[in-house]
């Protein structure tokens, strides 16, 4: 099987599909485009013509079922993957990410699910892991615990100490403190996989909170991965389903709810209900 | 590896959660002091080996206490395991394990020993590379562990065998003296009562400083603790893991040559296993984790020196030395219970 990308009516210009259904701003604004975007692992076509956008500071929610897609999609973003086929556009220039530091180098930075983030080490510690501030030889820990402290006050983070191991802080602040390790990073383009997964209401709120501080600073554009509807249209601005590796759905967060977002994956079930009875 | 926060071990670090409430002067402050105490990893091995040394001291003041038997005890039991734990501790942390280490020991002085008599390599050089033999050793482990993806364990039982073979092989097994010409610099490695045990401490502050205020002995408890995690922030596991590696066949090389001046030998027997399990049992007392992510250097040293403590004290005292495997298994064992429950206990805690 191969992952020739299907015949839509618009597939000639991409920023005409690209463009349905949104309240859009110009085209020159999207910091991340991705056109016709096609993987696949051998026998199994993962993503077959993902077309999608993200304008500057803007949120985007990326949702779908298990196996739409969705974490390859991620992978690709980031540099972790490349692509089959279709192009990526970073700031309106056309890059093939060779690796993940190759995507970071252009300024995205994906927070994975696992959080990267270590344990036994202190909160500072790793919000610099492999970038440390550095009194050659040794570790600059004052100027690093300064910073960290600064920049965490700054981005609402709220932790008893900086100087904690990250093991003994709740799910939302590791999530956070990952969130901010990639801002600080100077990323412009955050990629979040499922950073609401697993949480109670409260770690919740921290997470949405820092998410919506962001958005004011209004420098930071986000994609989040998530499949809580209601989580997603609380915080994003626009939301695209993925569905058998193809986006198709993509409205403001305002046009759509809860409820229409389950119709269509509700239809989509029975659909293969039916498929299932009828072979 | 595994990355679950339960494992965290360390032989005592409860979180000690700050000063008590109100309390009364100075009866506040010692609890407070005890607390800062108790929350140092290295306490409870501290206190262990401060015992252990302070019994001995007492009950056999004029054999134990002697001079002699400080330099037996310091130099010639302590300083090896200390050296050797190291290295281990270094590769615990990062998630792996040299068994070999034993093995560079006993070819490490040939090297020198052959560079020198056989090929005319002037003392000094045939030193160099001898210790750079070492390296070189550390080098080809790291290169099947990392680069060719064989368990540490089976890697350095191979090499561990093959050192041992070399030792064997090239010295027909028979022991060697010194050379001659080594003599002199000899005694700033060996030979002198405490040279030894002086070079322990240094290599023990160098390398405590390394571990704890250095982005090398950052990446190497990010590398054990999470890997996935180390390599997504950017770090170069595989060149951690080959440094450390390098770091342990140079610290086995330098312990083969001290031991060689100390006892004016080059014993084809020397090292193995035994010097190697010491160490690993030195690090694991002092709160290193085998699962990697954690362990101190300082432990390490403290571990050392109970274990050396035990050999001595009952090699003075007259206890048959056939009782110590029995005290050493059940160390081991207690300390790593103590880590896993302490690390457990930390984990209810925090929720």
């Amino acid at each position: 099987m191969t992952t020739q990308p299907p015949e839509t009516p618009d597939a000639a210009t991409p920023a005409a599909s690209l463009a349905a259904g949104a309240d859009s701003p110009p085209p020159g604004t999207d910091v991340l485009r991705a056109e016709h975007i096609g993987k696949s692992f051998g026998p199994v076509t993962a993503l077959v013509d993902v077309n999608l956008r993200l304008a500057k500071g803007e949120v985007l929610g990326l949702l779908g079922d298990n196996g739409a897609g969705k974490s390859t999609l991620l992978k690709i973003l980031c540099g972790f993957q490349q692509q089959d086929s279709g192009a990526l556009m970073v700031n309106g220039r056309e890059v093939l990410l060779r690796s993940v530091d190759h995507a970071r180098s252009l300024g995205i930075d994906a927070v994975y699910q696992d959080l990267a983030l270590i344990n036994q080490l202190s909160v500072y510690h790793n919000m610099f892991l492999n970038r440390e501030e550095l009194r050659w030889p040794l570790l600059n820990n004052r100027a690093m615990r300064k910073a960290a402290r600064e920049h965490l006050d700054a981005m609402g983070v709220n932790i008893p100490s900086v100087d904690v191991e990250v093991a003994r802080l709740s799910g939302g602040q590791r999530q956070a403190i990952a969130i901010a390790r990639a801002v600080y990073s100077d990323a412009k383009i955050l990629l979040l996989d499922e950073p609401l997964a697993a949480m109670g209401a409260k770690e919740v709120a921290i997470i949405l909170d820092l998410i919506r501080d962001l958005k004011r600073r209004g420098d930071v554009s986000i994609v989040i991965i998530a499949h809580n509807y209601g989580q997603a249209l609380e915080v994003c601005d626009r939301i695209n389903l993925l569905q058998h590796g193809m986006i198709t759905l993509d409205k403001a967060s305002k046009d759509t709810s809860v409820a229409e977002l389950n119709d269509i994956v509700v239809a989509e079930y029975r659909r293969a209900m039916e498929a299932r009875q009828r072979s | 590896m595994s990355n679950t926060t339960e494992r965290s071990g360390m032989l005592v670090g409860l979180p000690g959660d700050g000063p008590g409430g109100a309390g009364d002067g100075t009866l506040d402050r010692l609890r407070r002091g005890a607390g800062v105490f108790g929350r140092q990893r290295e306490a409870t091995v501290f206190v262990v080996t401060a015992a252990l040394l302070l019994y001995f001291g007492l009950t056999h003041p004029s054999t134990f206490g002697s001079r002699i038997n400080a330099i037996d005890l310091l130099s010639e039991i302590a300083a090896p395991i200390v050296i050797i734990a190291i290295g281990e501790v270094l590769l615990l942390i990062c998630g792996e394990i040299d068994l070999s280490v034993g093995f560079i020991f006993a070819c490490s002085p040939f090297v020198m020993f052959y560079l020198n008599v056989y090929f005319g390599v002037p003392a000094g050089l045939a030193i160099l590379l001898s210790l750079a033999f070492g390296v070189g050793c550390g080098w080809i482990n790291g290169f099947l562990t990392v680069t060719l993806g064989l368990p540490s364990f089976i890697t350095t039982l191979g090499t561990g065998f093959l050192l041992a073979g070399f030792a064997l092989y090239t010295s027909h097994a028979e022991a060697k003296t010194i050379p001659p010409a080594t003599i002199g610099i000899g005694n700033w490695i060996g030979t002198n009562p405490w040279s030894q045990f002086i070079w322990a401490v240094i290599l023990v502050a160098i390398f405590h400083v390394v571990l704890t205020r250095t982005s090398w002995g950052l990446h190497t408890i990010a590398t054990g603790d999470n890997q996935l995690g180390a390599r997504e922030a950017g770090i170069r596991v595989g060149r951690i893991k080959y440094g450390n590696f390098m770091i342990i066949g140079f610290l086995g090389a330098l312990v083969g040559l001290q031991t060689a001046f100390y006892n004016n030998t080059i014993d084809p027997l020397a090292g193995g296993y035994t010097p190697m399990f010491y160490g690993v049992t030195a690090a694991v007392i002092g709160g290193t984790a085998m699962l990697g992510g954690s362990g101190t250097i300082l432990g390490a040293f403290l571990g050392a020196i109970a274990l050396s403590t035990l050999i001595d004290g009952f090699d003075l005292v007259g206890i048959t030395a056939n009782l110590l495997p029995i005290i050493f298994g059940g160390a081991i064992l207690i300390a790593m219970i103590a880590n896993v429950q302490l690390a457990r206990l930390r984990a209810r805690g925090r929720t």
